[in-house]
């Protein structure tokens, strides 16, 4: 019975769909047989200390994570892990979990009041300007056993000069995904400046945020990521509203989809994004360009809205457990900054410049500074002006002169309609 | 004349659901792409029964639709009864207020109860989440229920209540037995409305929700911003023929009562 | 009957607290600043996105404008079938706005790629590939498909009501087709008109989600300013307050003028 309606059903479908069936369906059919044939390895997990994991076990505890989104690993891929549901049989917690798509974003809804986040993974410089704006409480080290395994070179960053705040969950750097088949341009030779390249009008894709954006800009420009001089910004801005007209769109996670079907040829993002991508498409490439990028470190907050801080904590030590560790950073192949999930990486990924630059090339990467709150002010002001700014194809008259008749036309009806019901009268 | 008409129809038709037929077709892709048709498979449709975010995310809409829509017919139906009986004045005002989550634009209804939730959480231990989801849902559909209720009241005799009671019906009773049953199919079918906007809403929800209880389009907004998998398409093919069977079953039950009717009330005239 | 006033006691108080002081916070917060202090400066400060104010009345005034274009002959034919006919036809023509305007949205988002399913089909023939989304023209195009129904409906209802011996007395009385609908049809759907253009006009200038499905990000609309204020990538409920109070102001005013077109003084929607 379901084989016949299966069949009856595909056979529908192939009749209809016939046009588009027709256009190159084989290579992809052949592809998926190559994939088909991939051994799957299941991946396993050991905890070492299970009991630290039991506290809240029939405790109805539920926790909100917060997180970016394609940030985790929950089990989409065959043999992969699926993190949350693995907490919440380990621990008995609950785990709502939601996603934002910048840092701002997640800003905003925090700022606004009124929710209560447990985990939120904010980036460098949002961490440090919720540090000072009382937005995220201590953590209680002691009960993050696992943060043993978190590199030295990852301790005491500049955002959290103590530690207190924050547990690194992933890093990385920014740069430029391409496509390969059509931009025929040596990876050493491509610079920022592509990304205002005419000759890819309409095919470049640009971050939707505003200190990713202006961080290209002010590279190009030759000045600091984390300048708060008022002419030095505006230029960006200018620099960024001289882009607008070869942009195809504004994205953050849409690239991936983007830039995976096609739809665009040169973007730039972060790396381990760029990675997952090129998993897809084998077309693309990556470049960091030479001339600076930005470096960041993602890392796990616990908002002072919190109300079950402890089982935040616990979920923090989880995220840190080396085979959840490694299982969230072999699916969203950022950098890791866990010594025991780097260890097992293949020899490949250890050795990719990208996923790991070497430190002579960190040296050109900057890390982001929260910036005063006046900056802030004006790069947002900016930034909204920027994407606000008319195109210069619409045409600027059409709009007044429409609006103008219909203005006019309402008079003509009305004093028609008012000589009207005064011959009513009559 | 008539021909070009029907044409006009077809080509309508063809553009309301050429989108939404494509929608389904990919949902049988064996592959992620959206435009490249490659294979079959039912694989979209068990991925999208183990997703635990979309689950959760239909039951929470579910539950909040069913008791937004239960909450806000009776708060509407008695509002409609009491605003039915006040004077000219008061009853123009009230209608009026009553009409602004219709006519405001959704984002500005949304935007204001963000505003009034974030005073009163600034100051009361109220969280965005379930409740905050519920009282913004009832308050744009109870002016969908008072709107479906208040004509019914005017093919009503008023004075049919003062009647029941000179006959000796307490006023409770006189509400039962003689304004309930005469306003009962604008009750019902504000609460369809009411049930259906719920379940559909995006842009209120999407400013009045917190940490939990994510509603489904919330859901389906979220998915859209990232990598989109064809569970999307699976999820639409289900909605779509959910729809399509209520509906369907809504048209033959009308259409047999409507028959009912017809034949009882010409048995009557014979 | 006047016992029955106390009835509408809860939904009163409920009104108070949900629809009035909701509205009176967005005139509070547009007039205060992040410290607390009383100002103009937010209201003056929209003045900076009059553009973006200025490309969301025209597009929607686009949208509208299709979506009357359109609907209208369809509503007229529709009106016109036979009675039994009728209910199945609207129901076909409305089936698809029940389905959730995110995913209808979507659907158009896969078709008009730069290797969406429309260009694939094109470039069969050797035609294209043709710049369709991330435009204004995808934008209307979203809202014109979204809406349709919005505006289908209350032209119907109308029309249905217009009995067919009015419109065959008038070309008895020798009025061509041309005229038919000019003086007769028109005039009597007019209150179905007015109330289609509201309808579809308030959701088109206020949404978010066409423009920054189908728009790219680069088509700003009124409603994607204040989405940025407060949820956004530009925290600033005050100005958002302020760009909603005056896209209330704007929509008061619209409804004003379409309510002088409407015959009589009956509430539109």
């Amino acid at each position: 019975m379901m084989k016949n309606k299966k069949k009856y059903l595909s056979l529908l479908l192939s009749t209809v769909l016939f046009a588009s069936m027709l256009s190159g369906c084989a290579s992809d059919s052949d592809n998926a047989e190559e994939e088909g044939e991939e051994e799957v390895v299941e991946q396993t997990l050991t905890i070492a200390d299970e009991d630290y994991y039991t506290r809240f076990k029939g405790d109805d505890v539920e926790i909100n994570v917060y997180n970016w989104g394609e940030y985790i690993c929950i089990g989409e891929e065959e043999g992969t892990l699926d993190i949350l549901t693995e907490f919440e049989e380990l621990t008995g917690i609950k785990v709502n979990y939601t996603t934002f798509a910048t840092n701002e974003e997640l800003y905003a809804k925090l700022k606004g009041g009124g929710v209560s986040y447990d985990v939120i993974i904010p980036s460098d410089y949002m961490i440090s300007k919720m540090i000072k704006e009382d937005m995220v409480q201590k953590i209680d080290m002691n009960n993050i056993p696992n943060y043993k395994y978190i590199m030295d070179d990852f301790r005491n960053l500049e955002y959290d000069p103590q530690n207190e705040y924050s547990v690194p969950y992933t890093w990385g750097t920014v740069g430029i995904i391409y496509d390969t088949t059509v931009i025929d341009v040596a990876p050493e030779d491509i610079d920022w400046d592509i990304l205002w390249n005419e000759d890819y009008a309409d095919q470049i894709l640009m971050f939707d945020n505003p200190r990713d954006a202006f961080a290209i800009a002010e590279i190009m420009l030759g000045y600091s990521l984390n300048t708060e001089n008022e002419k030095e910004l505006e230029e960006a801005a200018e620099l960024l509203k001289d882009q607008k007209k070869i942009v195809q769109a504004y994205v953050m996670d849409e690239i991936f989809d983007k830039m995976g079907a096609g739809d665009a040829l040169i973007a730039p993002y972060y790396a381990g994004d760029a990675l997952m991508i090129m998993d897809e498409n084998e077309d693309l490439g990556f470049v960091v360009p030479k001339s600076g990028t930005n470096l960041f470190v993602d890392a796990m907050c616990i908002p002072t809205s919190s109300k079950q801080k402890e089982a935040a904590e616990m979920f923090i030590n989880f995220m840190c457990e080396p085979d959840i560790a490694y299982a969230n950073i072999d699916y969203i192949c950022y950098s890791t900054p866990h010594s025991a999930a780097y260890d097992m990486l293949d020899e490949e990924v250890r050795n990719d410049p990208v996923s790991y630059p070497s430190d002579e090339v960190k040296e050109h990467m900057t890390v982001f500074v929260n910036l005063s709150d006046e900056a802030s002010k004006t790069m947002q002001d900016l930034w909204t002006q920027m994407k606000s700014a008319e195109d210069e194809t619409t045409s600027r008259w059409l709009m007044p002169v429409f609006l103008v008749a219909c203005l006019l036309a309402v008079i003509v009806i009305l004093i028609r309609r008012h000589i009207k019901n005064k011959k009513d009268i009559f | 004349m008539k021909r070009l008409g029907k044409i006009w129809f077809a080509v309508v038709l063809v553009f309301l659901y050429a989108p939404i037929f494509v929608l389904i077709v990919f949902s049988f892709n064996e592959t992620k792409s959206r435009s490249v048709f490659s294979g079959f498979t039912l694989d979209w449709y068990e991925k999208l029964f183990h997703n635990k975010i979309i689950i959760s995310s239909l039951i929470n809409t579910i539950i909040i639709a069913v008791i937004a829509s239960i909450i806000s017919t009776i708060l509407g139906t008695l509002a409609a009864i009491g605003i039915n009986s006040m004077r000219k004045v008061p009853k123009a005002v009230v209608l009026n207020i009553t009409n602004m989550p219709i006519i405001n634009p959704e984002i500005v209804t949304g935007v204001s109860m963000m505003l009034l939730f974030v005073f009163f959480a600034a100051r009361m231990n109220l969280e965005f989440g379930f409740v905050t989801l519920l009282i913004a849902h009832i308050t744009f559909n109870v002016p969908y229920v008072i709107l479906n209720i208040m004509p019914k009241f005017k093919q009503m005799d008023p004075h049919l209540y003062e009647a029941a009671q000179d006959l000796g019906c307490s006023p409770f009773q006189a509400f039962r037995k003689v304004i309930l049953p005469e306003i009962m199919p604008g009750v019902i079918s504000g609460f369809l409305m009411a049930f259906t906007y719920s379940l559909d809403d995006f842009v209120i929800s999407y400013f009045t929700s917190g940490s939990t209880s994510q509603t489904l389009p919330i859901t389906i907004y979220s998915m859209t911003r990232r990598k989109v998998s064809p569970e999307i398409n699976a999820l639409s093919t289900i909605i779509f023929l959910v729809v399509v069977i209520v509906l369907i079953v809504k048209n033959v039950i009308e259409n047999r009562t409507a028959k009912r009717n017809a034949a009882y009330k010409g048995g009557a005239r014979e | 009957m006047k016992q029955l006033k106390i009835f509408s006691v809860p939904y009163l108080v409920w009104m108070l607290v949900f629809i009035l002081v909701p509205l009176i916070m967005v005139a509070y917060f547009a007039f205060r600043t992040a410290d607390g202090q009383w100002t103009i400066q937010n209201i003056s400060d929209v003045g900076q996105y009059a553009n973006i104010f200025v490309r969301s009345i025209w597009l929607a005034l686009l949208a509208t404008v299709i979506c009357l274009v359109v609907a209208y002959p369809l509503a007229y034919a529709l009106s016109r079938m036979e009675k039994h006919k009728q209910s199945t036809m609207l129901l076909i023509v409305m089936l698809p706005m029940w389905m959730n305007f995110l995913l209808r949205t979507y659907a158009w988002m896969t078709l008009l790629g730069n290797n969406g399913i429309i260009n694939n089909l094109l470039g069969m023939i050797g035609l294209g590939p043709y710049k369709l989304i991330n435009t204004s023209g995808a934008v209307v195009l979203g809202m014109v498909y979204n809406y349709l129904p919005f505006m289908i409906l209350p032209l119907y209802s109308v029309m249905e009501k217009i009995d067919k011996s009015v419109i065959e007395a008038a070309s008895d009385l020798g009025c061509n087709s041309r005229r038919v609908i000019t003086r007769v049809v028109v005039p009597l759907s007019l209150p179905g008109i007015t109330s289609g253009i509201t309808m579809v006009f308030v959701p088109a200038i206020s949404t978010f989600i066409i423009s920054r499905m189908l728009g790219g990000g680069s088509n700003l609309l009124i409603g994607d300013l204040i989405e940025m204020q407060f949820l956004g990538n530009s925290y600033n409920p005050h100005l958002g307050a302020a760009i909603s109070l005056v896209l209330m102001v704007i929509i008061l005013l619209i409804m004003t003028v379409m309510n002088q077109f409407s015959p009589d003084d009956q509430v539109l929607i």
